[in-house]
């Protein structure tokens, strides 16, 4: 059984990579790399995958789960600018796919353990546009996966 | 590994009516989508595209590549036409969303590679939603 819960957060962000020249940057980001920023209302689905607790009928009490995208993800990210305020977009380029893999590295060691594990991230950057993941398990096809630092 | 979906609209008329089925049958079948003078909707169609996330970018889908090519092979031929009289593959298949659906892969499909040239990102699946309601999804590996 697959349960979700989303939670939103507003904030700004900027996409370039500092060893890029401006027309690169804006080749790869396009309005994105606008240098001053930009912001959007994101919004954050988080599906647990598990069986319900035989006494309790639930995968993981949901109150919980709010508790943790609270103080793992709204306290952190909302009304913020994430380049300079969130670490570790300071060094990695804040596209919806990187941000993505983030709330999953902070919230992946707090759902071990208990009866769901985290099955993916579903980030809305716009209502028309959207990305899941699925955690390192889920990129066993991809031979180039990886990090996206941004090398100053 | 990451799916990326990006969700476009058009609108467009149809007619649900079989060649091959008389005519009570066809109003049988489709019953209000097969009024003679067709009817129209605003599609909303989601397509939905796998891969790592480039090590440099971050990104794993060119977004502006994507949105050039579902412009140039959907929502332009698509969007304001009617589906039956304007699309040669409508000529001889019902335009059902299910056909619709496979219609548009075959079209993304044909011309992805010049889109993306490397080895991802890959159509995934796309998903139609006729109204809020009627909604079709269709694996990109499920056609030829």
């Amino acid at each position: 059984m697959i349960i979700t819960r989303k939670v939103e957060f507003s904030a700004s962000h900027v996409c370039r990579i500092p060893r890029l020249s401006e027309e690169e940057n804006r080749r790869i980001y396009g309005a994105s790399a606008n240098p001053n920023g930009h912001g959007h209302n994101y919004v954050v689905e988080v599906s647990l995958e598990g069986e319900p607790d035989p006494v309790t009928g639930m995968v993981l009490d949901l109150k919980e789960l709010k508790d943790l995208l609270n103080r793992e993800v709204v306290a952190p990210y909302d009304h913020r600018f994430l380049n300079y305020e969130a670490p570790p977009f300071d060094q990695v380029v804040p596209t919806t796919e990187n941000i993505a893999r983030e709330i999953w590295r902070r919230l992946e060691p707090h759902l071990r353990g208990v009866a769901g594990r985290l099955h993916s991230i579903r980030l809305y950057e716009t209502p028309d546009l959207f990305v899941d993941y699925f955690g390192e398990q889920g990129s066993r096809e991809a031979p180039n996966s990886g990090e996206a630092p941004c090398s100053a | 590994m990451f799916r990326v979906t990006r969700r476009y609209a058009f609108a467009a008329s149809h007619r649900l009516h079989s060649p091959q089925l008389g005519v009570e049958e066809n109003r049988s079948i489709y019953g209000k989508c097969n009024n003679p003078y067709g009817h129209g909707h605003n599609y909303l169609i989601e397509v939905s595209a796998r891969g790592p996330a480039d090590g440099a970018t971050g990104l794993a889908v060119n977004v502006a590549a994507l949105d050039d090519l579902v412009r140039r092979q959907v929502l332009e031929p698509f969007g304001h036409s009617n589906l039956n009289a304007d699309t040669d593959a409508f000529h001889s298949v019902v335009p059902t969303s299910e056909n619709l659906a496979v219609e548009i892969c075959r079209r993304l499909k044909r011309n992805w590679s010049a889109a993306f040239p490397g080895d991802w990102p890959k159509l995934e699946k796309i998903r139609i939603a006729e109204t809020e309601r009627n909604i079709f999804e269709l694996g990109a590996d499920e056609i030829e």
